[in-house]
């Protein structure tokens, strides 16, 4: 993309989405609430910035790659994938439904999917496998791939992490949606992980801390992500989850439930009053 | 009989494929000599990733160099590959169906010594069920090179079952390979003995004495456990009625469970299972091991002597 797109039409799209996520949700009747609303502007400001894809040609040679690791988030790459036409809107609905190419965690074979993901854990390793092969290749590609910071207890992450800065793959880009929630809690009671920002630099990876809903420090990130030689990036993205809803921001039991019929009305006045 | 580990068929084979195809990368998770994998390692550096001891972190990574179109080989013990990493085998490559060739070595009791925690003996149950997944088990260093090399070409992911010691070369380079097809090597009447691995080894030896008490076994060998070869096995049924199975690994869901499968919907007959009974393994010699799971050819005997009296009642 040329220039940057004015933030304004940004943050619209990105309401757009937060409508899209909670309707489906609200639709499917079950799905993760929570943590898709927390990784909105990290996508809206990657896919409608940053990142090279072709949604006629889902699978061109020159694209970009992004794995999304947190795949229980779904219903936002699904709204975003969307949104730029990847397929039709129409299809959203089908979220969960038998027959569905939106399953519950994404499949690959739905056009914008790169892999399937749900079980927690396992995306960073298949990024830097995708930037070696990119490596050996020639290929100018980046590798961006989306974490939750309750997945960073898995301990694969960890030796993916060693695995990025062994190889120095500065074709990655890591993002650790960092909304301080996971299903049975606060991070810090559940399994803290404090202090993140200095673990990921002891494991030789380049860090930088945003406000991952503040669109401009969003994209100056992945600009910034870019022009770092010779190690990893991990973009740590400090979130709110149900961001953009009153009444579900930081209300972890939204974390694997839908919006009822009621609350979806709530959460779009709220949206649409914007 | 001259003798070789089935490792060193597939890394003999491993330097061949590098040597032909661009897109072949391995990895190995800190058992490069052991797996064999360093011969590929020596000849192509720049294709092959030093994983560390991170199982699950090389199967993801292999994961991913498939998607970005190479043909990655993923090399260390099978304990270490099936178990550890198994929900990575799953998701990240079953699932999607990716072409990785997952080498498991140091398969059976055979690995000796080491003792039960580095000896598979659950790795053939464990690939088996996995949508997708084609599992080969080769008998000796010659197969092993063919399987590494038609893995290769291969169009989904494929789990292949080596040993770490020598076993004696029981096959012949004309001999046909074909993935789900296998491989009549004696014909019998009387009872069938299906084999995969070393056991097809012991089969054969059993073969020649069943023979001198006029006792006409046939022997398969079952190299591919998935997809399997049910018309084999029937017929196997239909004309013998009655099978012995053989295998150096836990009877629950390997080899003789997927024969039973086979012969419960399409012709059932009596069966005798030869392979690791619901336990682990131990240390020892192979040798002494072999007797103590009861794994010898002796043991085949007398099983297809079992067998053939429940066929007679």
């Amino acid at each position: 993309m040329a220039g940057r797109p004015e933030i304004k039409t940004l943050k619209n799209i990105a309401r757009e989405i937060r409508i899209e996520i909670l309707k489906m949700l609200t639709c499917a009747g079950s799905g993760h609430t929570g943590g898709s609303l927390s990784i909105v502007e990290l996508l809206v400001g990657l896919y409608f910035y940053k990142f090279r894809c072709d949604p006629k040609r889902p699978l061109c040679h020159t694209r970009d790659i992004f794995i999304l690791s947190k795949g229980h988030a779904c219903p936002a790459l699904y709204a975003v994938l969307a949104h730029m036409n990847f397929f039709d809107k129409k299809e959203l609905c089908t979220l969960r439904k038998v027959g569905t190419r939106l399953q519950g965690h994404p499949q690959r074979g739905l056009p914008g999917v790169e892999i399937s993901s749900g079980s927690l854990g396992q995306g960073l390793s298949i990024a830097n496998g995708y930037a070696l092969g990119a490596r050996i290749d020639k290929d100018k590609k980046r590798i961006y791939c989306l974490m939750g910071d309750g997945e960073l207890d898995e301990g694969q992450i960890w030796e993916a992490v060693l695995t990025g800065a062994h190889y120095k793959l500065d074709n990655v880009c890591g993002i650790v949606d960092y909304n301080k929630f996971q299903i049975d809690g606060k991070v810090e009671d559940t399994k803290a992980l404090e202090p993140l920002k200095e673990k990921w630099e002891a494991f030789n990876w380049e860090v930088l801390e945003i406000d991952g809903h503040d669109l401009k420090e969003v994209m100056d990130a992945y600009d910034r992500a870019e022009t770092i030689k010779g190690k990893p990036v991990v973009i740590l993205a400090h979130t709110t989850k149900g961001k953009g809803v009153s009444f579900l921001e930081n209300q972890n039991r939204y974390h694997g439930v839908a919006p009822t019929k009621e609350e979806l009305d709530r959460a779009l006045k709220e949206l649409e009053g914007e | 009989m001259d003798r070789k580990p089935t490792r060193d068929g597939f890394g003999e084979g491993l330097v061949e494929l590098g040597e032909k195809r661009k897109d072949i990368v391995v990895l190995s998770a800190d058992l490069t000599d052991s797996t064999r994998a360093g011969w590929f390692k020596k000849k192509f550096p720049e294709r092959f990733f030093s994983m560390g001891v991170s199982e699950q972190d090389m199967i993801g990574t292999a994961a991913g160099l498939a998607l970005s179109g190479k043909r990655p080989f993923t090399c260390t013990f099978g304990v270490f590959a099936a178990g550890r990493a198994w929900d990575q085998i799953r998701v990240s490559i079953a699932y999607m169906n990716l072409n990785v060739i997952i080498v498991g070595t140091h398969g059976g009791i055979s690995v000796g010594p080491d003792g039960p925690t580095h000896q598979a003996v659950e790795e053939i149950t464990l690939m088996r069920v996995l949508p997708n997944m084609t599992v080969i088990a080769p008998c000796d260093a010659i197969e092993a090179k063919k399987a590494t090399k038609l893995a290769a070409s291969y169009n989904g992911p494929v789990y292949l079952r080596l040993g770490r010691s020598n076993v004696p070369i029981v096959t012949t380079q004309e001999d046909s390979f074909e993935i789900g097809k296998a491989n009549l090597l004696r014909d019998g009447g009387d009872v069938t003995i299906i084999a995969c691995g070393y056991e097809v080894y012991e089969a054969l030896v059993a073969h020649e004495i069943l023979k001198k008490e006029k006792i006409s076994a046939r022997v398969i060998n079952l190299h591919t456990l998935k997809p399997v070869d049910r018309a084999v096995i029937t017929k196997a049924a239909k004309e013998t009625g009655a099978i012995v199975t053989a295998e150096e690994h836990t009877i629950i869901g390997g080899l003789g469970s997927l024969v039973s499968e086979v012969l419960t919907q399409e012709f059932p007959v009596p069966v005798e299972f030869i392979g690791v009974k619901d336990r682990f393994g131990e240390s020892g010699s192979p040798e002494e091991l072999f007797k103590v799971f009861e794994l010898t050819a002796e043991d085949i005997v007398k099983a297809a002597k079992r067998v053939i009296r429940r066929k007679n009642k």
